[in-house]
């Protein structure tokens, strides 16, 4: 199991979760750097994300949507904040129109991801800081309805 | 626990222990459903259907609101979530995308593998 460690904090609404991958650390830049392998990573198979714009620069944008199981798509884009490569990025995470307008009225997170060397691996941390809880509700509801869905099912699990 | 949490446990689990009752609340957690389009899917009476409804109303699990002659259901997933659970919702969605990162990777060994021993 590639996660090593995960850390929330209700207080500050972060997320900070560490994995380390058996490749080096060019390998796990370049799956960030290439839209293509990125949206294989990104969204669920059930909300599959498909990669738009990808500009991996200081102040670049890289936008996506995902696509729902009956056909519904969810656009999201990144804002690049800091980008040294290949030891990682940061960027605001946010919601927009299927023109890629961002979305004025949800709230976005802040995002650091940084890859480290670690006995020929990588050791990845990703940190994920969301400005409210409802911006983080509606993080999962994109996409993961599927998590509502696993939550009911543990619940079944409960109760069966 | 307080008394009132307690009583509303027993309402959650209550609600949800039964086999029809989850499987509307997958339904509108998803989206808002009508009363009636609910009740299409059952092989039960549309009053019967109203009734697991109002079961899950009750325990919070779900609102109501009318349009016109429709009564629409929708999950209210906060009731049922606090943040603590929300981040750990969103702990499920890294774990996903890290477990992809991993199978995405392990993929190259596998074609370099292919490519020696075609080579």
């Amino acid at each position: 199991m590639p996660v090593t460690d995960v850390r929330h904090d209700p207080d500050t609404l972060t997320l900070t979760i560490t994995a380390e991958f058996a490749a080096p650390v060019e390998r796990i830049w370049q799956v960030y750097a290439d839209p293509r392998q990125l949206e294989k990573v990104w969204g669920p198979p059930t909300y599959p994300a498909t990669v738009v714009d990808h500009d991996l620069r200081p102040g670049g944008r890289v936008t996506y949507f995902m696509t729902g199981p009956q056909g519904d798509k969810h656009a999201g884009y990144w804002q690049i904040t800091t980008v040294d490569e290949p030891r990682g990025f940061s960027f605001d995470d946010g919601f927009a129109d299927l023109d890629f307008n961002p979305d004025p009225v949800l709230p976005v997170s802040r995002n650091v991801y940084a890859f480290t060397e670690r006995e020929g691996g990588t050791r990845a941390t990703y940190v994920s800081t969301f400005e409210s809880a409802e911006g983080l509700q509606k993080v999962l509801d994109m996409g993961v309805v599927e998590g509502a869905t696993s939550a009911i099912n543990q619940i079944d699990d409960l109760v069966a | 626990m307080t008394e009132a949490d307690e009583d509303r446990a027993d309402a959650l689990f209550h609600a949800l222990a039964d086999r029809t009752r989850r499987d509307i609340m997958r339904r509108v957690l998803a989206g808002e459903h009508s009363v009636s389009t609910l009740a299409a899917r059952y092989d039960m009476s549309f009053a019967a259907v109203q009734k697991h409804v109002a079961v899950l109303e009750k325990a919070g699990l779900l609102t109501k609101r009318r349009s016109g002659r429709e009564q629409l259901a929708s999950g209210d997933v906060q009731a049922v979530r606090s943040v603590a659970s929300l981040l750990t919702d969103l702990e499920q969605v890294w774990r996903g995308r890290i477990a992809r990162i991993d199978d995405l990777i392990a993929l190259d060994t596998t074609q370099q593998a292919n490519t020696d021993q075609e080579g």
